[in-house]
């Protein structure tokens, strides 16, 4: 007689369970699908709070992070005695490899008009540690900075670089405005979106 | 002449620069010079995130894994097929996806985006939540068997299984729980997903990443060719889910085809210590006191939430050092009462931001506090664990055939081979 009893019992309370436990994945995946279709979003860097501290260039999964440096070139002095070009204890203005901050020489640097020289980032070669973005900001403009590049960003669950930026300068941003950016390139970057 | 006056113009300006600047901050401090040569200023290019067409791709890769997995393990009882759709998940979300997103860590997102309504939680680790979850209501573990690559990674190591202890299994058996715990307390409380960050194989995928990880993944793999699957029985959070989902189930993977006919062939024939053997008949004098002491068991549960929920409260303070803010305010506090002198890049950059430490502190007792409410939600979870567990245990359990245990069976159709009606089924299909 209890034996007869307890199989339906125990299939009556799995069944309920399975029920409860159907609406209850289906619910919160639904609402949470309800929400997550609004927008999309991407990690970035806030330029403002970072202090070039380099863990973008190694804490990031990547082989090559890709974190690297940007220019504002609407900001950008031209100086020939380039704070974030040069090395502080540069023996001569040129651009021989012992002269530049640079420790992949990512920076090219083109001559223009007396004195002024052009500097312009090789992505390729930019490893993101934000050596020339420290010099930039001391003794310049601040035109160089750091930002997530969001052709190579693999935009992870959590960002390894996020996780140990000392600033906590990273956060997730909406991805159809990616960048944060300085200078007259950022308005106009504001315009075009 | 004129560029040497410029120079020793920013000679000066670099000396006084200096002892003011700690940080490089934006200060135009040269202007933009009048080009008369008809120079053009370059242009900044802002390349745009990749398209969301993977995370479709993804999605729809784990619906027709999870229904091939499902329909391999349940209809067509077939291990080397689900063998071979594991080694395509491996391939797939393991080695070509590189790891993420993945389902184990999905959960944390979900807790996340529930406590941060500015969170938009990505599509793909909804359905990479639910998805799997859903379909262990229905049919088991399949995820596990055949569309999970950290399980696939283990499953493929594995060559001599040793049977664990299990008294061993049982108590490495909590591990998960506490895990899971932790994972969605601190992702809720902003303190980062710790399962992402401690992925023992998610560095093996990507052939890089941090070497003390990578050192993990490997001892896992080594511990894995005679312990089946260490880090899914012993660690995975989304497996104590995925169980509790297998449990409710309404079809489960069987060993025996058709019926059991008590051989007992099958019982070593699970590496992950996941079959059930019949139980004795119980006498019933012993069914009156099995009784009274599931009603006992059944009454400490609350007791053992409430025990429970007090001591993990208690730990706020070393658990609230996984948070960024309580771990500066401590740095800072140090660096304030002399305690150490050497300072860190975070409290440096703090001082850095000109925010006043009254307000760090402000925020750091905040969150600490939240961390003690927490902990009573951890500790009452772990002491329901812990009380239901023990409900189980008094509990008799009666059964008559050797089934698969539905919360720890990931129906990898290793047991079907060793049972004679299987054998019987195939030869009768030809």
């Amino acid at each position: 007689m209890a034996e007869n009893k307890k199989v339906p019992r125990r299939d009556f309370l799995r069944s309920a369970g399975n029920t409860a436990a159907g609406i209850t994945v289906g619910g919160i995946a639904g609402l949470l699908f309800a929400t997550s279709s609004s927008k999309e979003l991407v990690w970035q860097l806030d330029p403002e709070l970072c202090v070039q501290c380099e863990r973008c260039s190694t804490e990031c999964v990547l082989p090559q992070s890709a974190v690297k440096c940007v220019h504002s070139y609407s900001m950008c002095g031209y100086c020939d005695l380039c704070g974030g070009y040069l090395e502080p204890d540069a023996k001569s203005r040129d651009t021989s490899a012992e002269n530049q901050l640079c420790p992949t020489g990512a920076i090219q640097r083109t001559f223009v008009e007396d004195p002024y020289f052009e500097y312009k980032i090789d992505e390729e070669l930019c490893i993101g540690c934000g050596k020339c973005v420290k010099g930039c900001g001391s003794f310049g403009n601040g035109s160089l900075y750091l930002q997530v590049r969001h052709d190579i960003c693999v935009n992870c669950n959590e960002c390894a670089i996020a996780r140990n930026c000392p600033a906590q300068a990273f956060r997730r941003i909406p991805a159809d405005t990616p960048y944060i950016l300085r200078g007259e390139e950022s308005d106009r970057y504001a315009r075009e979106i | 002449m004129t560029m040497n006056k410029k120079h020793s113009l920013i000679l000066i300006m670099l000396l006084t620069l200096m002892a003011v600047n700690l940080f490089a901050q934006p200060q135009q401090r040269f202007p933009k010079p009048d080009f008369e040569s008809g120079y053009e200023q370059l242009t900044m290019q802002t390349p745009g995130p990749r398209s969301q067409t993977w995370e479709i791709i993804d999605i729809a890769v784990l619906f027709v894994s999870l229904s091939l997995a499902t329909w391999l393990a349940l209809k067509k009882r077939s291990r080397t097929l689900i063998f071979a759709l594991m080694l395509f998940a491996l391939a797939y979300f393991g080695f070509f996806r590189q790891g993420c997103i993945c389902a184990v860590g999905s959960f944390q997102n979900v807790a996340y985006a529930f406590s941060n309504p500015g969170y938009a939680i990505p599509i793909s680790a909804v359905f990479f939540f639910a998805l799997p979850l859903l379909f262990a209501l229905f049919y088991g573990r399949t995820f596990c068997a055949a569309v999970c690559p950290l399980g696939a990674i283990q499953d493929f190591v594995l060559v001599k299984p040793v049977k664990v202890p299990n008294w061993l299994g049982m108590i490495l058996g909590v591990i998960p729980y506490l895990y899971l715990g932790l994972a969605v307390m601190f992702a809720v409380l902003g303190a980062g997903f710790i399962v992402c960050q401690y992925d023992p194989f998610v560095g093996i995928f990507r052939f890089g990443g941090h070497f003390d990880l990578i050192l993990l993944g490997g001892a896992f793999l080594l511990l894995g060719t005679v312990v089946g699957r260490p880090y899914c029985r012993y660690l995975c959070p989304f497996g104590v889910m995925l169980g509790w989902m297998s449990r409710l189930s309404k079809k489960h993977v069987t060993i025996t085809p058709d019926e059991c006919i008590h051989c007992r062939l099958c019982e070593n024939s699970c590496p992950f210590n996941a079959i059930d053997e019949p139980t004795e008949p119980v006498p019933d004098q012993e069914k009156s006191r099995g009784g009274r002491q599931l009603l006992i068991m059944i009454l400490l549960v609350p007791l053992f939430m409430t025990v429970f929920g007090w001591t993990v409260s208690r730990l706020d303070v070393p658990l609230s050092k996984q948070h960024h803010t309580v771990a500066l305010a401590e740095q800072i506090k140090l660096e304030n009462n002399g305690l150490t002198t050497e300072t860190t890049d975070a409290s440096d950059a703090f001082r850095a931001s000109g925010r006043t430490t009254e307000d760090l502190f402000a925020d750091a007792v905040m969150i600490r506090k939240q961390f003690r409410a927490g902990g009573w939600w951890l500790g009452g979870f772990l002491g329901l664990v812990f009380g239901l567990q023990l409900v189980s245990w008094s509990r008799r359990r009666q059964q008559v055939d050797y089934e698969p245990n539905r919360t720890h069976c990931l129906s990898c159709a290793r047991c079907f081979q060793s049972c004679p009606r299987e054998h019987v089924r195939l030869k009768s299909r030809g």
